[in-house]
């Protein structure tokens, strides 16, 4: 349980006006816990740390990360971690904001994560329009190498370590792991086949890891104050702190630090400040970015983490709350994500390629007026022939959202149909589509 | 055109830091880009050169990352976020006062050459929502009268 009040681990750094400068994060005890690692502990024993600690990936999946960590080969060979700050899932702007205010525990952690995994050569793939954050990164490697924290030798222990940060060129998809690997090697970003999995064959062939940014954030305490501490963060088997990003029609949208298992209407209500307008009531919220189930306003009695949310029926996903009120008509705002994942479809699987842009011409008509009574089923019947029929999961990342939109909120989608227009149109902004 | 000294020697530079050249493409396609505004067909076949692969391998990839561009841009490429959270805070409206007052539609470019527009997914800016990115720079929180502020600023 929460007290109410913003607990800052990840965000530590953040009151700081300098927070992005090694100074900076030197004052705050940065890097000890690399020194640490490096200097009192195994390979072995930060990655047994680390899965004590029950961190579970922030990306979007999940994941335990030790246990990712100890699916990588031991001995000799090159072997490689990658870091995901390709942040594009939509609603979701908490790694960007780890990036610009505070690369040194970003790079920290990543760090750590190489010599636990035994990688010598580090990548970090940010988004290619994540031009300043890339510029901040590109200073804090800099900084560190100054420092030993990488290159040869880090802090005299043997370890060597080079990093290389790769910038994207545009591409939702190569938020994808195995996509995020093949745009690395300079290819079009499509995702892979798994089996088998990066642990196995990964960047160039070789073993490889793939983590994101807010998840190896949460190394350096783990490292520092140790996985009983970390495990008493949240709740069971959804420990630690964790970033929400609140956006939509809150009064005080932004990135907010909680323990994982904060109730999703105090989030709403208490620390966003409620909805924009007094007169405009919750309708629906988005909890774990575009990709997850929606939620009514009546069903957000419901705990923010891993499990609660898919006990609910949705996902914490990554974290990207969007909240909207009743001005918002569903046909609508579905719309707008399947022309998102219509455009970031990759075009290898056909079911994907194909469906998104179905699903923006079902959802274009009855937004028109135009719907049929057929076209509510026929959306549904889309999603059950995507889902789990690609290679990757932008398929059911569209599929899922457009399943729950049509059984939430059915009766707006049959007005539609029988009324023959959009009900919330007459109050629609101009430049609508 | 031949890239200028400075370009071909972070070019260089580029190549050095991956195990295989062919991951250096998306880099040394960064820095042409940034040299000519554009990526031209002369620099489809000079990166295809540099970390050798294909040329129509280097085609695919420039048309699959939607930051390469074929056409010139205006000098202050306007990017505006049309997704989800932005949408729910205006951006419709926002991109409606830009058509109107640009005179251009998505695609274009005022005749001027003073500024291009388009719109583009989820940057990853959605508490400050409705945001746009002008080159390189992430403008956000606009209202129409920032907006106009902010294009008159604009030379």
């Amino acid at each position: 349980m929460t007290d109410g009040r913003a607990q800052t681990l990840l965000l530590k750094n953040l009151h700081r006006s300098d927070s992005a400068t090694l100074e900076a994060y030197l004052q705050g005890g940065g890097y000890r816990a690399l020194a640490r690692a490096l200097k009192e502990m195994t390979p072995e024993q930060v990655v047994e740390e680390v899965k004590a600690s029950g961190l579970r990936g922030r990306g979007g999946a999940g994941f335990p990360t030790g246990m990712k960590w100890g699916f990588m080969p031991k001995g000799p060979g090159p072997k490689y971690l990658v870091l995901n700050a390709d942040e594009s899932e939509p609603g979701t702007f908490k790694d960007r904001l780890l990036l610009e205010r505070d690369p040194h525990l970003v790079l920290e952690g990543f760090l750590i994560g190489c010599y636990a995994v035994g990688c010598h050569h580090g990548f970090i793939y940010i988004r290619g329009e994540f031009v300043r954050p890339y510029r901040i990164l590109l200073q804090a490697v800099q900084e560190a190498r100054a420092r030993g924290y990488v290159g040869k030798n880090l802090l005299g222990s043997g370890y060597d370590l080079e990093i290389t940060v790769y910038r994207g060129a545009g591409a939702y998809i190569c938020g994808e792991e195995t996509a995020l690997l093949e745009s690395l090697e300079g290819k079009l970003g499509h995702p892979r086949l798994k089996p088998p999995f990066p642990a196995q064959v990964g960047l160039y062939g070789k073993p490889t890891s793939v983590n994101n940014v807010e998840t190896v954030a949460n190394v350096p305490m783990i490292v520092e104050m140790g996985a009983n501490w970390y495990g008493n963060i949240g709740r069971p088997k959804n420990t630690g702190p964790k970033l929400f990003c609140l956006s939509g029609h809150v009064r005080r949208p932004g990135v907010y630090e909680f323990p994982l298992g904060i109730p999703l209407r105090e989030l709403i209500y208490q620390h966003a400040g409620g909805m924009l307008r007094d007169d405009r009531p919750l309708k629906a919220v988005v909890p774990g970015g575009s990709s997850v189930p929606v939620l009514r306003a009546d069903q957000i009695d419901v705990l923010m983490d891993f499990d609660s949310l898919a006990a609910a029926g949705t996902l914490l996903g990554s974290a990207g709350v969007i909240v909207m009120d009743d001005s918002v008509c569903m046909v609508d705002a579905l719309l707008n994500l399947a022309r998102f994942y219509a455009h970031e479809s990759c075009g290898q699987c056909t079911p994907c390629r194909e469906g998104t842009g179905w699903y923006v011409q079902i959802l274009e008509r009855l937004e028109r007026g135009a719907g049929r009574k057929s076209d509510l089923d026929l959306l549904l019947d889309l999603s059950d022939r995507i889902q789990g029929n690609t290679i990757c999961p932008l398929g059911d990342a569209v599929a899922m959202p457009v399943r729950s939109y049509v059984t939430q909120f059915r009766e707006e989608f049959e007005e539609h149909v029988a009324t023959r227009r959009c009900p919330r149109a007459a109050a629609a902004a101009p430049g609508r589509a | 055109m031949i890239p200028g000294k400075e370009t071909e020697s972070r070019i260089e530079a580029a190549l050095l830091e991956y195990p295989q050249p062919q991951s250096a493409l998306l880099a040394v396609l960064h820095l042409l880009q940034a040299e000519r505004g554009y990526i031209a067909d002369e620099d489809i076949e000079y990166a295809a050169r540099r970390v050798d692969v294909p040329v129509a391998h280097v085609a695919g990839v420039v048309s699959f990352y939607t930051m390469f561009r074929r056409k010139p841009p205006g000098r202050h490429h306007l990017q505006m976020c049309r997704t989800l959270s932005c949408q729910l805070r205006g951006c419709r409206e926002i991109l409606a006062h830009l058509r109107t007052r640009l005179g251009i539609a998505e695609g274009e470019v005022t005749p001027d050459g003073r500024f291009s527009l388009v719109t583009v997914e989820c940057l990853g800016s959605c508490d400050t929502a409705p945001m746009m990115r002008v080159n390189d720079d992430y403008h956000e929180g606009l209202t129409i009268e920032r907006l106009d502020a902010l294009l008159d600023s604009m030379k």
